[in-house]
């Protein structure tokens, strides 16, 4: 099997073995990029010469006979709203542009001290807020199972550098599932872990008390271990879990069901899913009751405000996250035109003004507005008590179910353009994803099948209780290998090639 | 945005006729921490511009902050000491606002939820009495950074070509400590501001937790004020008079608004709701952002941060830690030291009590410790423009200096003369009182046949002088106690000189 086609685990076993190079894979995934990332436009920057740079060290330090972490050498993709000192950071926005942060994100340097080397930059939706990479500035990323096709979002970039295999590994960011809508619909894994798992130590914020780093990859196992890499205590973020990693590697490897019993959350399946992803859910929970679980139904009826809540939370802490854009410190500046001698709030408000694309601004104003006095109450103080009530559904649902499960987005990709002038159908992609960020629950999707009416990827999402990450790894690694006996092999064998035969 | 620097003012006599005034102080205080609020940069008063600052302070992308635990620590301190209730559960929250040199554009601060609320602080005034200052609430937040507007005259922002901005301040903790309104004070509203805000400094000043140096602003104070007509029940419009940054400004401040309001008022006008410039050249304020209730910073709880959850035993522990409270102190040590009122001032003002406390606990008298502290050592001092304890401080010298040039005159080894001429030896560094009497020779002659000679010699030529003593006229002996001196070329003891002249002429000594 040719290098760009190996998960992580594989390449370090090659590695391990003396059979590759870091070298040698990192050169074969710049290769793949440069061959096919013009096309799906997953990369922002790609830093070719440092991560091969990197790569040779960890040869080095392998030939010397050092003890290396396991994915030492195993390249990896960052998701552009995640700093990288040195390394033009955007977020996706105009506002950035050329700025090159002067420190690293405690995740990255866990990435640099392990030795993987960074490719590059992955595109996104601008400050992580869409579902498409439609609203990233420097322009949408295509869908590898699909050219003419979104590949989710925010995190469109990390999911589609793995569904093209340009990267094995990527790091995305999830805040209503930035990080499992474009694994479901690229037909890759990704993991959002517990609030608090993974240091925001640089990570552009978004909405604090969502936001949650976690890893993008091919196979449920490669998640946990590179899960079990970025996340742990960080001092610099005072919101992070003073706790061991939980057990995911281990738990991904035992791949052990028998006797989970396995929740089906009611108001998160049929209604406003598309009968093609619904079928390949109930397949899977199929292939699970095969494996030994026990099928549970439970219902969360808060689950219905949480889109409404989210819309309070989140905007309202953006409006406040994104005000150091202001022209004054970093990034772009721009003059306001017939003002001779503009003021500093002029250079402020032309700025802003021009750097922020409309859905940022969309949801600044609607924060700006959900915070005011007089709405405050209203609007950020039910949304919070929503919240507690979402919280309160999981701990419920979790007394009769060791996990929930559901389908990770109610599509699969959709045309580009489908849903640009329709906010709310944008926003409805999140539907099922969004109830683990109000309550600070992990989640993961892995893929489920092809959808039968378009043939393109459908999402499985599994949720676990606040700490216990590990339930979400033996699920999805137990339904991944079932799944892949019945397909004869991994879902993303079957991904367009994307090189054109001469 | 009025200019206007003419003001109306009412006579105060009058207004204190017509009119009760109401106010409230804020009063903002950086915390002496060594590192800053919500990241480990330091806090040096003075740095070059932007040195200490990192991503958390600078507010840029993807950085978080920490709460810095000796700022709480401060901050429950200062709670406890303005007899405050300390939360058991709080958070910071974010003030939003646009601002340069505010590298977020939001403020960590706390809104509804202090750290310390209730409190209160009773202020000694200049006629004995004692008024009661009612603490509303002191929270932590964090401080901006600072403009400098370059190109215009004044160094404000109007008339500047450009603006330079210091972001080392940025971070610095901030106690934010807010009265309740204070009514009923009358006449004496600006007395018992200047003594509230002075009471406030020494207390803070005696917890450690700052350096309360109004001139560098690590202690500032905005003057809330307003009038309400005599009877009248509901408060009338308050102006915020910003940054009055001395204890005579304090007081200044607050009687200049009351006397513009008052004209105003009187003269059917509006009072503003506006923040207001204090001008300490000449005593005046001037009109700056019009402010109204309105004005909304959209707070709510930062979602970086955890909430502060002080337990019980350690806010007790804190509390049983506290020093005595700064004016009990002074009590206490005046009546016990025999102090006068007039002298103990001045011991207040050079900043001597704890220097004095030593010496006394070093086995020295309060009386010769109060001596030695103040005259020469205060001079050369403030010709370094330092005050007594840094001074000596810088001198290595210890209170047990003191004790031993005090044990030498009491011994009977120096005289007054000679012990100040070994102290000045001492302050020119050539060592301790014992060495430098050693090394000048200082001693008092002990020959008392040259003491009765000399004494008698006096008495002869001044027969005049002789007399009115014998007549009763004691108060003329001291004219021959210099004679007496200057025939023992000084090496004399002028109290047995005294006793010896008095005994001569049949006076009781
Ligand atoms: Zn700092």
């Amino acid at each position: 099997m040719p290098l760009i086609r190996s998960s992580a685990a594989e390449l370090a076993n090659l590695m391990a073995t003396g059979e590759a190079s870091s070298v040698e894979i990192t050169r074969a995934s710049l290769d793949r990029i440069a061959e096919v990332d013009g096309e799906v436009h997953a990369f922002l920057h790609v830093d070719a010469e440092g991560a091969l740079a990197q790569a040779a060290e960890v040869d080095r330090r392998r030939a010397a006979g050092e003890e290396l972490h396991a994915l030492a050498g195993v390249p990896i993709a960052v998701k552009d709203v995640v700093v990288t000192r040195g390394l033009p950071t955007t977020a996706g926005s105009r506002i950035l542009e050329g700025w090159v942060p002067p420190y690293d994100a405690t995740l990255v340097t866990r990435l640099r001290e392990a030795g993987l080397p960074i490719l590059g930059k992955t595109n996104m939706d601008e400050f992580a807020m869409g579902s498409s990479t439609e609203h990233s500035a420097y322009g949408p990323t295509r869908n590898p199972w699909d050219l003419g096709r979104i590949p989710g979002g925010s995190g469109g970039g990390s999911a589609a550098c793995l569904a093209a295999y340009e990267a094995p590994l990527a790091i995305g960011t999830d805040t209503g599932g930035s990080i499992r809508q474009p694994a479901s619909v690229t037909g890759t894994v990704g993991a959002k872990p517990t609030y608090g798992g993974v240091s925001r130590y640089g990570l552009i914020a978004m909405a604090s008390s969502l936001d949650q780093a976690g890893p993008c990859t091919r196979t449920v196992l490669d998640a946990a271990l590179l899960h079990s890499l970025i996340g742990g205590h960080d001092r610099m973020d005072s919101t992070s879990l003073d706790a061991p990693v939980p057990p995911v590697v281990e738990a991904a490897n035992r791949a052990d069901v028998s006797g989970m019993r396995i929740g089906i959350v009611k108001e998160l399946t049929g209604e406003g899913f598309q009968p093609g992803v619904q079928k390949r859910f109930e397949e899977a929970v199929q292939h699970l009751v095969d494996a030994g679980a026990e099928i549970v139904q439970v219902s969360c009826p808060s689950f219905r405000y949480a889109l409404a809540a989210y819309y309070l939370v989140m905007p309202s802490e953006v409006s406040s996250n994104l005000a150091k854009f202001d022209a004054m410190r970093y990034g772009l500046r721009v003059l306001p035109e017939g003002i001779d001698d503009p003021s500093a709030e002029q250079v402020m408000a032309a700025t802003r003004d021009a750097g922020f694309g409309d859905e940022v601004k969309r949801r600044i104003i609607l924060g700006t507005y959900a915070l005011s006095s007089g709405y405050y109450d209203a609007y950020y103080g039910s949304a919070q008590k929503v919240r507690t009530l979402i919280a309160d559904d999981f701990a419920r649902a979790f007394e009769v179910a060791d996990v929930l499960v559901s389908p990770t987005s109610p599509t699969t990709a959709f045309p580009f353009g489908d849903k640009m002038s329709d906010p709310l159908s944008m926003y409805m992609q999140d539907i099922a994803t969004i109830p683990a960020n109000l309550a600070g629950v992990p989640g993961l999707s892995l893929p489920s099948g092809l959808a039968d009416e378009d043939g393109l990827p459908a999402g499985f999402q599994i949720l676990a209780p606040a700490m216990k990450d590990e339930r979400m790894y033996a699920v999805g690694s137990a339904l991944e290998k079932r799944l892949h006996a019945a397909w004869g092999g991994p879902l993303l064998a079957r991904v367009p090639s994307l090189v054109k035969e001469a | 945005m009025s200019t206007s620097t003419t003001d109306a003012l009412m006579g105060y006599d009058e207004v204190i006729e017509r009119f009760d005034p109401v106010m409230g102080l804020e009063v903002h205080v950086e915390l002496g921490t060594a590192t800053k609020m919500f990241c480990g940069c330091a806090t040096t008063f003075g740095a070059e511009p932007n040195t200490q600052v990192c991503p958390v302070c600078l507010g840029l992308p993807g950085a978080l902050p920490v709460v810095n635990a000796v700022g709480v620590e401060s901050a429950i301190r200062i709670g406890l000491a303005l007899n405050c209730q300390i939360a058991e559960w709080c958070r910071f929250a974010r003030k939003n606002y646009f601002y340069p040199d505010m590298p977020k554009n939001f403020q960590t601060s706390q809104y509804d939820e202090p750290i310390a609320f209730n409190g209160f602080l009773d202020v000694e005034l200049s006629d004995g009495s004692t008024y009661r200052v009612e603490i509303e609430r002191a929270h932590m937040e964090e401080d901006t950074g600072k403009s400098l507007h370059v190109g215009g005259a004044t160094g404000r922002i109007h008339g500047a070509t450009h603006s330079l901005v210091d972001y080392n301040r940025a971070g610095i903790p901030l106690i934010e400590i807010v009265t309740k309104p204070m009514v009923g004070a009358g006449e004496r509203a600006p007395e018992i501001a200047r003594a509230y805000v002075a009471t406030l400094r020494d207390l803070l000043k005696g917890l450690g937790v700052s350096d309360v140096k109004m001139e560098q602003g690590s202690m500032r104070c905005d003057v809330n004020l307003s009038l309400m007509a005599k009877g009248a029940e509901a408060f009338g419009t308050r102006s915020e008079t910003k940054n009055v940054n001395s204890l005579r400004s304090v007081e200044r401040a607050v009687r200049y608004e009351m006397c513009r309001h008052g004209a105003l008022l009187a003269a059917g006008e509006k009072v503003v709701q506006e923040t207001r410039h204090w001008h300490e050249d000449t005593g005046m304020t001037t009109a700056g952002r019009e402010k109204s209730d309105a004005e909304d910073y959209r707070y709510f709880p930062e979602p970086d941060l955890v909430p502060v959850a002080p337990s019980r035993e350690w806010v007790e522990e804190l509390r049983a830690a506290l020093p005595e409270p700064p004016a009990q102190r002074r009590k206490r040590l005046q009546t016990a030291y025999g102090f006068s009122d007039l002298e103990m001032r001045d011991v207040l003002n050079a900043g001597l009590l704890d220097l004095i406390e030593e010496t006394v606990a070093a086995g020295g008298s309060p009386a010769a410790a109060r001596k030695w502290w103040s005259g020469e050592i205060a001079r050369r001092a403030s010709a370094q423009g330092q005050d007594v304890p840094t001074y000596a401080a810088g001198l290595g010298l210890s209170p047990a200096a003191v004790v031993e040039l005090e044990g030498m005159v009491t011994s009977g080894r120096l005289n007054d003369a000679m012990a100040r001429q070994a102290w000045e030896g001492v302050l020119d560094g050539e060592g301790t009182p014992t060495q430098v009497a050693d090394a000048r020779g200082l001693q008092l002659n002990q020959d008392t046949g040259a003491l009765e000679a000399a004494v008698d010699e006096v008495i002869a030529a001044n027969p005049d002088v002789a007399d009115k003593i014998r007549d009763g006229k004691v108060q003329a002996v001291g004219a021959l106690i210099g004679q007496v001196m200057k025939a023992m070329k000084g090496q004399g003891d002028a109290a047995a000189a005294r006793a010896l002249i008095l005994e001569r002429l049949g006076q009781p000594s």
